[in-house]
């Protein structure tokens, strides 16, 4: 898997602060987004790492720092799904189609509406699940019907708030796998996770970050004891097992030894 | 029978009657879907309340211009009902408390102070269905005709912002001002029908067809479909009855909307109550100036 970032560049961050009010929650951060990038920014809850989502995204303004977008930038986006009221009563047509801005006065769905939600849909896997509740499906399937609704906007870049968190090893796998191949047909990726060795290990490119950025770089730059401490406030032991990264956190009685 | 059931239609104010009652019903059903969904349920309460308010304290200064100065007043508690939930910590329900009973009480104190009640304070207390004017009914359908226009125009970014306002805001949609524009169809809406069901009463018409309509379909289109037709047949059946009865239409407008709520609830069972679980949580989105656990 590529995705370090060497092609065009989409989002410009430079010496970035942001707030919520005197709370400062990201420090001096400088980072970019390439077109071909796949970037994991890694770090504990409350390191800023939603906060930074936001200002890639634009819906949240930095205090200080300059954030420049390409023009015309097509940006998508996929929330965490702890964040969804999931009776709320939509199907899983309606929910894609909501990213398609509606023409006209009357809220008609087009025929060419319905074959870009079947098509979405189908690349995603679950094209027979369309008229299905929202509350219906598996957590995986409900990232699916996220990710179509965002490729229904044809974006170039995909923004996505721990995409990974609360779902099973087997989903993870499909996940990591179906933004793989979304990144290889040429969508920019970046994601936010704190689960180092289920997600972070495996992607191609990593922000770690504690309210400012620690380090940037592939896994095996950043991924080390000293880099992760600093991240993560805690001591870790990082072996090597087949080519990847593994993080064991130290036991407290280790950490006294 | 079928003549005792027809007596009341000869009657040119009863058809009047109808017919507002229906049309107050239709467009509750139709605005308290979003309003249901949002988790704001207690906004149609508070509105009215706040309305009422307004209706005192406008009488005071400019009785001629009641009906505006009351707009004006409902519209200003909605946009603050928003500003506050929007940008502090305050959820929803907090905002709405506050915000309306002070515009209520600010309302009533002017009035003990100054004031005398006047028809238009009993109408607006209790509704007065068979004495509707013109105007009002004039003010109803126009009312009626923005909120479909502001719906239905907007009918996929306000379903967007209402199930994912932050995903909503980076695909395009504006959502603050649409959220204001809906506050301001809320307060109007609420304003034309506070003659036909009263200020205690507006705030069930809102929610009852919308809830029914929530335990009956999983889909958002037919729910909207659904609230509305509830509505008009509640707003229809309760003004029907209320002749029957001799007790006051809006009392027998809500009193059947609670029928028909039991009626499907027993129908449709837990289903039904499943569906409807969701409707006090709403997915707001991250608001400015409160760090979130997962920052």
């Amino acid at each position: 898997m590529t995705g370090t970032g060497v092609g065009p560049e989409l989002i410009r961050l430079t010496g970035v602060n942001a707030a919520y009010g005197h709370h400062t929650v990201i420090q001096d951060v400088s980072f970019h987004v390439h077109e071909d990038q796949f970037t994991g920014i890694v770090g504990p809850s409350g390191s800023g790492k939603t906060t930074l989502l936001r200002i890639l995204l634009g819906t949240m303004r930095q205090s200080t720092g300059a954030v420049v977008r390409q023009q015309g930038l097509k940006v998508a986006y996929v929330p965490q799904l702890e964040t969804i009221n999931w009776n709320f009563p939509v199907t899983v047509a309606e929910c894609v189609l909501m990213a398609r801005p509606q023409r006209g006065l009357f809220p008609r769905t087009t025929p060419q509406d319905r074959r870009d939600v079947a098509r979405v849909l189908d690349r995603l896997g679950i094209a027979e699940l369309g008229e299905r509740h929202i509350r219906d499906l598996s957590g995986g399937q409900q990232q699916r019907m996220f990710l179509a609704r965002a490729l229904l906007r044809d974006p170039q870049i995909l923004l996505l708030d721990e995409p990974t968190s609360g779902v099973d090893i087997t989903t993870r796998h499909d996940m990591l796998h179906l933004l793989a191949e979304l990144h290889e047909d040429g969508i920019a990726i970046v994601l936010t996770t704190h689960d180092l060795n289920g997600m972070a290990a495996h992607l191609p490119h990593l922000v770690c970050l504690n309210h400012r950025v620690v380090g940037e770089g592939t896994p095996a730059e950043v991924l080390t004891p000293d880099v992760l401490e600093v991240t993560f406030g805690a001591r870790m032991e990082v072996l090597e097992h087949l080519g990847m990264r593994v993080i064991i956190d130290e036991a407290p009685q280790q950490r006294t030894a | 029978m079928i003549e005792t059931l027809l007596a009341p239609l000869e009657y040119s104010f009863f058809q009047k009657g109808l017919l507002v009652a229906a049309l107050s019903g239709a467009l509750l059903g139709f605005i308290g879907v979003y309003i249901v969904l949002r988790g704001m349920s207690y906004i149609g309460h508070g509105l009215s309340h706040s309305i009422f308010g307004g209706f005192a304290a406008v009488q005071l200064f400019a009785a001629q211009f009641y009906a505006v100065g009351a707009a004006l007043w409902g519209i200003a508690s909605a946009l603050a009902i928003n500003g506050v939930t929007r940008r502090t910590r305050i959820g929803a329900d907090a905002a709405i408390g506050v915000v309306t009973t002070a515009s209520f009480a600010l309302g009533v104190a002017l009035f003990a102070k100054f004031g005398t009640s006047g028809p238009a304070f009993e109408n607006a207390l209790f509704g007065s269905i068979l004495g509707i004017t013109t105007g009002q009914i004039i003010g109803l359908v126009a009312v009626s005709v923005l909120a479909v226009v502001v719906v239905l125009g907007r009918y996929r970014a306000l379903l967007f912002a209402t199930f994912d306002p932050e995903v909503a805001e980076v695909s395009g949609v504006n959502v603050r001002r649409l959220e204001a524009i809906f506050m301001i169809v809320l307060s109007l809406s609420i304003l034309a029908t506070l003659t036909v069901v009263g200020v205690t009463l507006v705030a069930a018409m809102l929610v009852i067809p919308a809830v029914v309509a929530r335990m009956l379909t999983d889909s958002f289109g037919r729910m909207l479909m659904l609230s509305t037709v509830i509505g008009t047949a509640c707003g229809a059946v309760g003004m029907y009855l209320s002749y029957f009865a001799g007790v006051p239409s809006g009392t027998m407008i809500v009193l059947v909307g609670a029928a028909v709520f039991c009626v499907v609830l027993a129908i449709t069972g837990g289903r039904g109550l499943r569906r409807s679980a969701g409707l006090d949580t709403h997915a707001g989105p991250g608001v400015p100036g409160v760090p979130a656990t997962t920052r």
